[in-house]
């Protein structure tokens, strides 16, 4: 059947609400509105006021509050607004989340779904399009998912909900329009592994998220150069599935990275090093990187672009590591 | 006699006499916690309970198995009283595997499931979401549980205070705030630190029943929560209780003090709170010399009991690392 993106998350989080009566979702604007981002549109008129929760803009006190209902034997989703405004509950989800289960000896996990939409792309300017869940991918003690199909963005959230420990999932902002066919039976995915989006022998193109469709253009284009390009979409960004990237890379012998996130310190950089550290002698060439440029990013349409992985930016770098094409 | 005494008539001497024990068993735990550190048998920070002792007593006597407790970093008490064996506290300070947390949260971050004791909390006004969230919960489960959250004085200035006083009374969630106010945020005066120092009034604005209580006055706190508690079981919506108190030791053991003066700390010591009681008690003719010699008995023989579990303790074997990181799944 046709859906979206967006429609895709909504039908699984109906699908949640209908199979777990302790499962419920909270945050701002999700209710009488219907979504920041129209994702929970009707589902307030369906489940009612108690399970899809209207919150005050108080991102911490929101987020604690999934927490400790999540401690209380609920299943709470909780949906942050956008990652911009996720670091007003970096407390909780750092401190409180991330830690109570060690802290605890084992006695007290958090099963909790955090949703916030991420990325840049809709000319939103510095504070509504930052890219940071490779930030939270440093932390231990969190799951985070970033769905970058239909598929995915249908089936992540149940998977997630039976976790025992706390799961973010990032939704770029980009995606929710996008059109496609799923099954009627779709339903949910693993959120173990990696999954490879295109199979090629000459580079491994390695992204997740909000990127995939600019790395799937950029292997058309590629393939038209006579360059056979191989997309892994990582779908997990922690734990990564290391097996995949050094499976994809054993055989390519080429990688390149694609990540909307800064360079400097991303996931981006955790992914290049564990290739240099296991795969070494696998690698034709050195691992390549398309990240954004390092500034806040800009209103204007055309700096935003410049500032952003496109596919002519991951054409070009997947030349220069095969040394083919251009 | 004192204002106290005039209170202890035959009916409440039995009450009185328990809640005494509670406060002796509290103060002679962490006194030999200070003692302990100073051997290097506890490390990392340690932050006792000296003095406002009355407020966990008074509180968590009203409470039920089914109620949830979320405390501070200066928790040891709070902890002892929900029912935590004092061996397991002590062990945990040791870091050893004997301990309530398996020596991995130590002093600050004391948890456990058996009691609903949710921690054990280092980051200021980092408990009360949590707690709003474990009401919440109960709310919507339909369960009649009560969730107490104690909290320093400090915690009013964090945006967490405002934000979990705001969504419990916006959703009218049974929980119970306590807020512990010693005067001092580590070493800011209250003074120094809020434009209105008046917190159950501050707290009142969220439309929420606040009142201030005398928290060296072991009855009148129990007699406040019994209110509060009951009245949040009730399904009354949230309370708030300002429990005025001081802390008799340093904020941690490497706190030189010197924000505030020895004629103050010796003013507050006049009202140590078991020595009220026990006066009291004494002038009401409800407290024998045989009685408090027997009170002070238990508590020692109880803390005697807890050292000498903690050091029959064996740390982790450090193979085990990285567990509790994320859950354990069953044998495959």
């Amino acid at each position: 059947m046709k859906t979206t993106y967006r429609e895709a998350i909504r039908a699984g989080i109906r699908d949640a609400m209908e199979r777990d009566e302790r499962v419920f979702l909270m945050g701002e604007d999700v209710g009488a509105y219907g979504g920041c981002f129209a994702v929970s549109l009707g589902l307030f008129e369906e489940f009612g006021p108690e399970r899809i929760r209207d919150t005050p803009l108080s991102e911490s006190g929101f987020v604690g509050a999934g927490i400790g209902a999540a401690l209380g034997g609920m299943r709470p989703i909780v949906e942050i607004m956008t990652v911009n405004f996720s670091l007003l509950a970096l407390d909780q989800i750092v401190n409180n989340a991330a830690t109570l289960l060690h802290m605890s000896g084992g006695q007290f996990n958090v099963p909790l779904v955090i949703r916030m939409t991420t990325g840049a792309g809709r000319q939103l300017g510095a504070q509504h399009s930052h890219s940071l869940e490779g930030w939270y991918a440093h932390i231990p003690g969190l799951r985070i998912l970033a769905p970058a199909t239909l598929e995915d963005a249908r089936g992540m959230l149940w998977t997630a909900l039976q976790d025992p420990d706390p799961v973010l999932i990032f939704e770029h902002g980009t995606l929710y329009n996008m059109p496609g066919e799923i099954d009627d039976g779709a339903g949910p995915v693993d959120i173990d592994t990696a999954a490879l989006r295109r199979t090629g022998k000459d580079v491994s193109l390695i992204t997740y998220g909000g990127t995939l469709p600019a790395v799937l253009d950029a292997a058309e284009q590629l393939a038209e150069e006579g360059i056979d390009a191989e997309v892994l979409d990582l779908r997990t960004l922690r734990p990564l599935d290391d097996a995949a990237i050094l499976a994809s890379v054993g055989h390519t012998h080429r990688a390149v990275v694609v990540d909307e996130g800064w360079r400097s310190g991303s996931i981006s950089a955790e992914i290049s090093a564990r290739i240099t550290e296991t795969a070494f002698y696998d690698l034709d060439a050195p691992v390549g990187r398309v990240c954004s440029a390092e500034v806040p990013l800009p209103y204007a349409k055309h700096l935003e672009l410049a500032a952003l992985p496109s596919a002519g930016r991951i054409v070009a770098a997947a030349r220069e590591v095969t040394g083919k094409g251009g | 006699m004192t204002a106290l005494a005039g209170r202890i008539g035959a009916d409440q001497a039995a009450l009185a006499r328990h809640l005494l024990l509670q406060m002796l068993r509290v103060r002679r735990l962490e006194e030999k916690c200070v003692e302990l550190y100073s051997e290097a048998k506890i490390r990392g920070f340690l932050h006792v309970y000296i003095g406002e002792e009355a407020v966990a007593a008074g509180v968590l006597d009203n409470l039920q198995g089914e109620d949830a407790v979320v405390a501070t970093y200066r928790e040891h008490g709070h902890a002892l009283l929900r029912g935590v064996p004092a061996g397991a506290i002590l062990a945990e300070m040791y870091g050893h595997v004997q301990g309530c947390c398996r020596g991995r949260g130590g002093s600050m971050h004391l948890f456990d499931a058996g009691t609903r004791f949710f921690g054990g909390n280092a980051i200021v006004a980092g408990g009360l979401p949590l707690a709003v969230g474990l009401a919440l919960a109960d709310k919507m489960a339909g369960r009649s549980g009560v969730t107490v959250c104690f909290f320093g004085e400090g915690a009013v200035a964090e945006g967490e205070f405002h934000e979990s006083l705001n969504l419990a009374a916006l959703w009218q969630l049974p929980v119970l705030f306590c807020c512990e106010n010693n005067l001092y945020a580590m070493g800011t005066a209250l003074g120094r630190s809020e434009s209105q120092t008046d917190i159950a009034l501050k707290a009142a604005g969220y439309e929420l029943a606040a009142w201030a209580v005398d928290g060296m006055d072991v009855l009148a706190v129990h007699e406040a929560a019994r209110r509060a508690v009951d009245a949040v079981r009730s399904g009354a919506g949230p309370h708030f209780l300002e429990l005025r108190t001081y802390r008799f030791r340093a904020h941690s053991m490497f706190d030189p003090e010197r924000y505030r003066e020895k004629a103050e700390v010796a003013h507050w010591l006049e009202r140590d709170p078991i020595t009220l009681l026990r006066s009291a008690l004494e002038d009401a003719g409800q407290l024998t010399e045989a009685q408090w010699t027997e009170l002070q008995r238990d508590a020692d023989a109880e803390v005697a009991a807890a050292v000498e579990f903690a050091e029959a303790g064996t740390p982790e074997p450090v193979e085990e690392l990285t567990r509790f990181v994320y859950s354990e799944r069953g044998p495959e």
